[in-house]
């Protein structure tokens, strides 16, 4: 259990990487097929990467705490 | 093997002598000086020791030639002395001691013996002097007499009183040998007297048959004399006869010689018969006296036969000289005659005249008066003849009585001696019927007692028999009687002994064994208590072994060992399985493990303070971060008795359980990390289940030790 505080870290970190990369990535190329170099794709692109990394880094994080509910429908 | 030996010895040899080196040479220097002088010391020593020798052998031998009881001995000790002995003395005399056959042996032995003392007691004077004589004379004596003197002893010891017994068997095989000398001598006995009387037999029958020849000669010659005195024949006839005559005298004379002659070979045949008879007399064995007998009867018949052929020859011979001398007269008177003729007629010559047969008137008358003067002559001398006649028939008559007288005598004491000798034969032979018939009856008499005897002995042997068996069934069935009460009372006695005994030893035996199953049971007690600690004591020890940050070996083992130790113990069992199936299966942390691990525990919680259910956001987690960069608290600090609410702060909290892990007290370090809220909780929950486990455990163990003790203590005092 202590490892897995770490564990998350990497899993968060690394994640994290390869959605920024891949952003980054898109946005090259939309930036260089789409938008004609222009800087704002990469950036959009990079920036939604971090942000699903981010969110996917939180919602790791929570995991443990979220609750689960059903709604039992009243018949 | 030899020549090793030989080779052994030729080099001692050798160095013996060369050991003897120095006085080697004058010893063979002195050889040749002194080789005379021991030649002939050597020759006086082998003279010497021969002489000894020779001496010892030949008094031993002397000696034994007179003590026939010493060279028994020596025969007896020394294996082939009995040769020598026989070589240079002949065999000795039999041992003296035969035993008495009359006591216990068959009745034909006792007869046998009985027999012999018969035929030996009138003898047996005459024999023992003789077995005296012969014994003091002590050279062999030939066989009949060896067996003589062994009967002649036998009849000695038969009257000794002090002399051994000898077996059947020897007794039987003496007799036999006895019997077997007799016979042989029998035999010989009687084959020399058959050779004898034959022999004496064939020359008597000679002599007779020489007599008769002798006889008949005689017979014829005197006829023919008579014939030739009577007959008057013619003058040529005359002489045949005279011739015929002559022949029968020569042949006369001759047979009366050959006759002779025969007479004395027949004599001396009859002397050396009668000798050889008396001879076998002497010998005295019964078995030949009838033949001996029959000789004699030979012998006398033949000397009778003898006797009376030559009285007859003699009685012929006598007549012959009567009618010889008749003859004579006769011819001298016919000489006379003659010559008176011739004187008267001298012509008348010899007879060759007579032949012719032819004489003159003249010759007749002279003849005829010369006959006539003649006849008167013998007339006057026949009258003077019959006047002599009485005297010369007295004086003759007296001649001849007293011839007669003298034949008379010599007549009747032959014919005394025949009839005496022929008296006493009858007499012996009468003796030895009579004698033979005696014995048999007495063999009957005897045999008949003797099977008299054995049927009575037969019947008192029975009557003894019936009453021995009844006394003795009798004593045998009171003595079983009496033995089988004893013997009962005795196997009671002892069943009831033995009872005793057995009902005792089950006592205590019941009570050993009851001892000894409490103190199996109490050692039983005793070992699964050691057996319980020490399997606790195993249990601990692999709570031992955990190596730093490594749980220690499963439980499992230790656990199942103390469950089968303490099989019936339920406390020690409800033990048992309250460990915490992680430990059984995994093993617990160390307290050292715990400690070390806690610090990361306490770092990471200490970043993650702030996260809790609510506060989750990695903003959160930034910040958190931030505080645990940016607050200190005391690394360890001592926890209160009693927590308050503020106390309740992560980093408080934290640094108490570190404080208490530091003093060893992971109970509290728990309880404290217990305490934690939120995400710090979460990350600590590991750390806290393994010191939870490692806690269960630990208790457990202690308990289980604790228990342990307390039963081993509890068996090992004596109850």
């Amino acid at each position: 259990m202590a490892n897995e505080h770490g564990q998350k870290w990497d899993r968060c970190l690394a994640d994290s990487t390869v959605k920024i990369a891949t952003g980054l990535g898109v946005g090259i190329v939309f930036s260089v097929l789409f938008f004609k170099r222009r800087t704002w794709p990469v950036a959009f692109g990079s920036g939604v990467g971090l942000g699903m990394g981010y969110s996917n880094c939180q919602q790791d994080f929570r995991s443990p705490y979220q609750l689960h509910g059903h709604r039992v429908k009243e018949q | 093997m030899l020549r090793v030996c030989l080779k052994g010895a030729n080099s001692a040899a050798r160095k013996c002598l060369c050991g003897n080196g120095a006085p080697l040479h004058p010893l063979q220097q002195c050889r040749s000086y002194t080789s005379g002088g021991s030649g002939s010391s050597a020759g006086k020593i082998v003279a010497a020791s021969v002489l000894t020798v020779g001496g010892g052998v030949g008094g031993t031998i002397l000696y034994a030639n007179w003590d026939p009881k010493f060279r028994a001995n020596v025969e007896k000790s020394i294996p082939y002395s009995d040769q020598v002995f026989g070589l240079a003395l002949g065999p000795g005399a039999p041992p003296p001691v035969i035993n008495k056959p009359r006591k216990v042996e068959p009745v034909q032995i006792s007869s046998m013996s009985e027999v012999w003392k018969d035929s030996k007691q009138p003898k047996a004077k005459e024999v023992e002097k003789k077995a005296k004589q012969t014994d003091s004379e002590g050279p062999p004596a030939p066989a009949p007499q060896e067996t003589l003197e062994a009967a002649a002893k036998c009849t000695e010891c038969e009257h000794d009183p002090t002399m051994k017994e000898r077996p059947e068997g020897e007794v039987a095989a003496r007799l036999a040998e006895q019997d077997k000398a007799e016979q042989d001598l029998l035999t010989s006995l009687s084959s020399n007297l058959e050779d004898a009387l034959g022999s004496t037999a064939k020359v008597t029958l000679q002599a007779i048959g020489a007599q008769e020849a002798a006889l008949q000669a005689i017979a014829q010659h005197t006829r023919q004399l008579r014939e030739a005195m009577e007959a008057e024949a013619p003058p040529d006839k005359k002489s045949t006869q005279w011739r015929v005559l002559e022949d029968a005298l020569s042949e006369r004379s001759r047979s009366v010689d050959e006759a002779g002659a025969a007479v004395l070979k027949a004599k001396a045949e009859l002397d050396k018969l009668r000798g050889v008879i008396d001879g076998a007399k002497h010998l005295k064995i019964a078995a030949a006296r009838p033949s001996i007998l029959a000789a004699e009867e030979n012998l006398h018949s033949m000397v009778v036969d003898l006797d009376s052929v030559v009285t007859r020859v003699q009685t012929a011979q006598s007549e012959a000289k009567i009618v010889s001398q008749y003859s004579e007269l006769v011819n001298e008177a016919k000489a006379q005659f003659q010559k008176e003729l011739n004187s008267i007629t001298p012509e008348i010559q010899a007879n060759w005249k007579g032949l012719t047969g032819k004489l003159t008137q003249d010759d007749l008358n002279s003849l005829i008066a010369h006959a006539h003067r003649r006849i008167d002559q013998l007339n006057r001398e026949l009258a003077e003849q019959r006047v002599r006649e009485q005297i010369h028939i007295d004086s003759s008559l007296e001649q001849q009585k007293l011839e007669d007288k003298k034949a008379l005598e010599v007549a009747v004491s032959t014919a005394l001696e025949h009839n005496r000798e022929q008296m006493r034969l009858e007499q012996e032979k009468k003796v030895e019927e009579t004698r033979e018939v005696m014995e048999a009856e007495m063999r009957t008499q005897l045999r008949r007692q003797a099977a008299a005897h054995t049927d009575h002995l037969r019947d008192v042997l029975k009557v003894q028999e019936q009453e021995l068996r009844a006394e003795a069934e009798e004593i045998l069935n009171s003595s079983l009687m009496e033995k089988e009460t004893e013997y009962r009372r005795l196997t009671q006695d002892q069943l009831d002994s033995f009872t005793l005994d057995m009902n005792a030893a089950y006592a205590r035996l019941k009570g050993m064994e009851e001892a000894i199953d409490s103190h199996v049971i109490a050692e039983e007690e005793a070992r699964k208590a050691h057996q319980l600690w020490l399997s606790v004591e195993a249990l601990n020890y692999t709570l031992k072994t955990a190596a730093l940050n490594d749980p220690t070996e499963p439980l499992e083992g230790a656990v199942q060992a103390i469950k089968e130790s303490c099989a019936e113990d339920e406390f020690a069992q409800a033990l048992a399985t309250a460990l915490p199936s992680e430990s059984l299966s995994r093993g617990v942390y160390s307290e050292a493990s715990l400690r070390a691990r806690f610090y990361a525990i306490r770092q990471l919680a200490r970043r993650v303070a702030l996260i809790d259910e609510t506060r989750n956001s990695l903003y959160q987690y930034f910040l958190s971060y931030l505080q645990a960069t940016l607050l200190f608290e005391k690394a360890q600090e001592a926890p209160p008795a009693k927590l308050s609410a503020e106390d309740l702060d992560t980093f408080k909290l934290l640094s108490y359980a570190a404080y208490s892990l530091e003093h060893g007290d992971l109970e509290l370090a728990a309880k404290l990390v217990n305490q934690l809220k939120g995400e710090s909780r979460r990350v600590a929950q590991d750390w806290l289940k393994e010191a939870r486990l490692t806690l269960e455990t630990k208790q457990v163990v202690s308990l289980l030790s604790a228990y342990a003790n307390a039963v081993g203590l509890g068996t090992t005092m004596a109850p």
